[in-house]
């Protein structure tokens, strides 16, 4: 088919800068999180706006991001993903089984770097069939995302427990830890920021600049219009959900070597801290809407939030009910601008 | 009349005991527009869909260029130069229009980051306004989502869609309802151009002024058969309402 072969184009104007600017959910997200920081900087300015919080705040945040970004590309095409939090656990124990069983004595603490790619490998795949077992119950079997993706979040974390007995992994290898779990970079960057930050730009990239990103977005906005263009949805359904999973064996993988352990009980609310994170972050429950820039400040608020009673000496109780009442908030916010333009 | 450009001849398509056509014919020439009419249920949008690779007949044959072909997806149509404007508006509402336009059909970057698939949203949106601008299709902004447009200009935006990538044939199923008068003549004006082109247009409308006021020749169905041909220039009102209540019938049935 041939495309069109017309030269004197450009003759409807694009917005102004500022008119796209006021009219995106990420700057008005990003204004929250500036004032946040305003506020608790002034309200502690000695313990608050220091290099060390900030990094503190960075490397906290890092694991949960890696799954932000790949919840984001879910939501964005209208579904849910409820498992990553035990897919991350599932990785991670993977990870750790491979790296021990190809360790003298079966312990991989002193396990060198082939051993530690084997498992990061581990780590990925073991992520990558979750999402894969998600995607395709989900794009061939139809099954609504939120009844799959609950499915597997119980069946990946009953399937990591029965790998160890339901006891956690603790030997991980020490040139990891210190590598990947404490090291830093660039003059005191930890290593593990860096590493969320590549991904989340390399997803950035992917979702807003390529052919995959706009069929994401165009799935989530009509799968209807979408098959009719020629777009194969099941297919593309697949992908995302597979990258996701991906994405969920990598955090598994970092939170491994940042926590060195497993730990079977505390990813329980990773899920719904990702959700939160994409939602305020502005992209739409609804499908078709979202930057992943705001998915980036979107972990940050409840992170600033809590960090900041602490230091204030508020009980952090509180940031569980203001960053509910922000994702309330963030989601009429949505809804009243979709009423508004289906008025028209 | 000459060896049409596209040609249903007998199809067939039922759905369980419910049987849509009943051997239901069609042609269209290039350079020519045809309405497809017919009362409620007469078997338009089927027999469309059918035609289009929306869907598959149980039985018949469909010709294009003089050949035997066989759509099983829209794609395989699409693949020759056939496009189809469906009757609900199948846009994605939070895509811009150059977006929309381009679904499907992204324009790739030069090079190495074409190859991994990287987007040239400027070209496609330069493109787009040419296209717009080419079909009269108004907009103020190239860049907004189009659920925010109005109803009409995003049908516009639908039926440009289609238009600019059809190359042979373009199936509408009603793309002036639910338009006011101005927008409605704009998509009116929109098939001329596209005839004048050479693409034969198929047009299913319900509104038989705009029926007889755009079309060269017009095909009745009637219960999932095709019951009468006129030619738009020589038919009437009386003709056209004759035909698809029962009243006239100029086909045999077979």
């Amino acid at each position: 088919m041939t495309a069109p072969t017309v030269e004197n184009g450009g003759a409807i104007p694009r917005r102004s800068v500022s008119a796209r600017l006021l009219t995106a959910n990420t700057f008005w997200i990003a204004l929250v999180l500036l004032a946040l920081i305003i506020v608790f900087s002034v309200l502690a300015p000695n313990a608050f706006p220091t290099v060390f919080n900030f990094q503190r705040l960075a490397i906290e945040t890092a694991v949960l991001l890696v799954l932000a970004v790949g919840m984001t590309f879910v939501i964005i095409t209208g579904g849910i993903d409820l498992s990553v939090g035990s897919v991350l656990i599932f990785a991670g124990m993977v990870s750790a089984k491979t790296m021990n069983a190809l360790s003298d004595g079966g312990s991989a603490i002193d396990a060198g770097w082939g051993v530690i790619i084997a498992g990061l490998v581990a780590a990925v795949l073991g992520g990558a069939v979750w999402g894969f077992v998600n995607g395709f119950l989900i794009a061939h079997a139809k099954v609504p995302p939120l009844i799959v993706t609950l499915g597997s979040f119980g069946a990946a974390l009953g399937a990591a427990s029965l790998l160890n007995n339901g006891s956690d992994i603790r030997t991980v290898p020490t040139v990891l830890k210190r590598a990947l779990g404490s090291g830093t970079s660039f003059g005191g960057i930890p290593n593990l920021v860096i590493t969320a930050a590549v991904i989340t730009a390399i997803a950035a990239w992917l979702l807003h600049t390529t052919r995959f990103g706009r069929y994401t977005f165009a799935v989530g906005s009509n799968p209807e219009a979408a098959r009719r263009a020629g777009i194969g949805v099941t297919g593309h359904l697949m992908k995302v959900y597979l990258l996701t999973g991906l994405l969920a064996g990598a955090a598994g993988f970092m939170s491994l070597a940042y926590y060195s352990t497993t730990g079977i009980a505390a990813h329980a609310t990773d899920n719904l801290n990702a959700i939160a994170a994409v939602v305020m972050g502005g992209t739409s429950l609804f499908g078709g809407v979202g930057t992943m820039l705001g998915t980036v400040i979107g972990v940050f608020i409840p992170a600033v939030l809590k960090k900041g009673f602490n230091i204030t000496h508020v009980q952090d109780y509180w940031q569980m009910i203001a960053v509910g009442a922000v994702l309330v908030a963030a989601v009429w916010f949505d809804q009243q601008r979709r009423r508004a333009r289906n008025r028209l | 009349m000459n060896q049409p450009l596209f040609e249903a001849v007998d199809l067939t398509k039922s759905y369980g005991s419910v049987e849509a056509l009943r051997g239901a014919s069609f042609s269209v020439g290039a350079g020519e527009v045809v309405a497809l009419i017919g009362d409620n249920g007469a078997g338009k949008s089927t027999l469309v869909k059918c035609m289009a690779g929306a869907e598959q007949p149980t039985s018949g044959t469909i010709r294009f260029e003089g050949r035997d072909v066989r759509f099983d997806t829209p794609t395989d149509a699409r693949r020759l130069g056939i496009e189809t404007v469906y009757q609900d508006l199948a846009v994605a509402p939070e895509l811009d229009p150059a977006a929309n336009l381009f679904l499907g059909r992204e324009i790739r970057r030069q090079g190495i980051f074409g190859a991994l698939g990287m987007l040239d949203k400027k070209a496609m949106r330069t493109r787009a306004a040419a296209e717009f601008d080419r079909l009269g299709v108004r907009l103020q902004s190239i860049d907004v989502p189009i659920g925010s447009l109005s109803g009409g200009q995003r049908q516009s935006v639908a039926v440009a869609r289609s238009v600019v990538w059809a190359s042979k044939v373009v199936f509408m199923d009603e793309p002036t309802a639910a338009l006011g008068v101005v927008q409605r003549e704009r998509v009116l004006d929109v098939i001329r151009r596209v005839r004048d082109e050479g693409v034969a247009v198929v047009l299913i409308s319900h509104n038989m002024p705009e029926v007889l006021s755009v079309s060269d020749r017009v095909e009745v169905l009637r219960l999932g058969r095709r019951v009468a041909r006129f030619t738009a220039r020589d038919a009437t009102l009386e003709d056209l309402v004759g035909a698809m209540t029962g009243a006239l019938s100029q086909e045999e049935d077979t």
